[in-house]
């Protein structure tokens, strides 16, 4: 199992079956994945924010959803989080590419890095950092059963080491 | 005609689809018009109310979903045309009430005003895009192809209550409703 594998098996196990995404270079494998899986509805997105309606429809519909994107996504849909997901209590999975950690080569990616676990513990979300492929398998399977009781979102963040 | 008048002419052409309706006094006016389980009132999130539409369109492939949007959160949220029309659900019909104005803020002017939101959905490529007075809403609704329609109306904001059931309950009753 390597580190995009423990993603792709942890949503076959969990029983996700609708993700958007916002692509990232360190996404591209577990992308190619869910292209390639028929039994999972993959709807690549404009912004983060757009992604989050998504899925509270999807939910709606009675879908299990995802979102994939990097941790900048956080930033374009924190309101969405908040007085969408939070607020009618929808659950949601949030598996985020953390750039600006540690390795990072692009300067422009540092400062949201820094600051996006200060913002989810700011937000009142719980989040794991998982730093292998077992570990995000064990973590990302977890993570959907505490947003379905807590009713709010649960982020998975993989830093640039992880991959 | 203001808002409220088109809700209620768009309400006439509902059987049993799924009515999303945009953040504010738009989903206030529909609770005081027409009540419905099949009706999930936004209370927060503005320009998102396409998004969730089209999340349980694609969701829901064996259900109509009617989205009463507004132009202001519209042009919030303009990728969401995009997505839509790429995408293209058949089962999804996206109204947008425009009446060039921020109405549950004050009735401050949207850019709106200087465009044809019509226009913009046909050069984005939707097949289906036109103007309220110039279809038959039904059609539309039973089309092959995601629709896309501009309601033009009046500023202004009726006497609609606040909503009184929480969010969760608007969520829970939805959900009974249409996975019965």
């Amino acid at each position: 199992m390597d580190s995009s594998e423990a993603i792709y098996d942890a949503f076959k196990d969990i029983g996700i079956d609708f993700v958007v995404s916002v692509p990232c270079v360190n996404l591209s494998k577990v992308l190619d994945m869910l292209d390639d899986d028929d039994e999972i509805i993959h709807i690549p997105v404009t912004r983060e924010e757009e992604g989050i309606g998504i899925c509270a429809g999807a939910y709606l519909g009675g879908k299990k959803p995802a979102i994939l994107m990097q941790n900048s996504g956080l930033g374009n849909s924190i309101n969405a989080l908040k007085s969408l997901s939070e607020l009618y209590e929808f659950p949601l999975l949030m598996i985020m590419s953390h750039r600006g950690t540690e390795g990072e080569s692009i300067c422009g990616q540092v400062p949201m890095g820094e600051a996006t676990p200060r913002l989810l513990e700011a937000m009142d979300f719980n989040f794991f950092k998982p730093t292998n492929p077992a570990g995000a398998y064990e973590d990302i399977m977890e993570s959907w059963d505490m947003s379905v009781e807590e009713g709010k979102p649960v982020s998975v963040l993989l830093e640039i080491k992880y991959w | 005609m203001a808002r409220r008048e088109a809700i209620e002419e768009i309400m006439k052409s509902i059987e049993d689809e799924l009515v999303v309706c945009n953040i504010g006094f738009p989903s206030r006016e529909l609770y005081d018009i027409m009540d419905r389980d099949e009706n999930f009132y936004m209370i927060g999130s503005m320009g998102l109310a396409s998004s969730i539409g089209f999340g349980l369109a694609i969701a829901r492939p064996d259900k109509k979903v009617v989205v009463i949007d507004g132009d202001g959160s519209l042009l919030m949220n303009m990728g969401s045309l995009v997505t839509i029309f790429a995408t293209n659900p058949s089962n999804l019909t996206w109204i947008v009430i425009d009446n060039g104005a921020y109405g549950s803020t004050g009735n401050q002017d949207t850019y709106a005003q200087m465009l044809d939101l019509a226009d913009i959905a046909k050069s984005v490529g939707f097949k289906n895009s036109s103007d309220f007075d110039d279809i038959d809403l039904r059609k539309m609704i039973e089309s092959d192809n995601a629709s896309f329609i501009v309601y033009e109306t009046e500023s202004g904001n009726s006497t609609a209550p606040i909503i009184d059931i929480t969010p969760i309950e608007i969520k829970e009753r939805f959900m009974n409703a249409i996975n019965e």
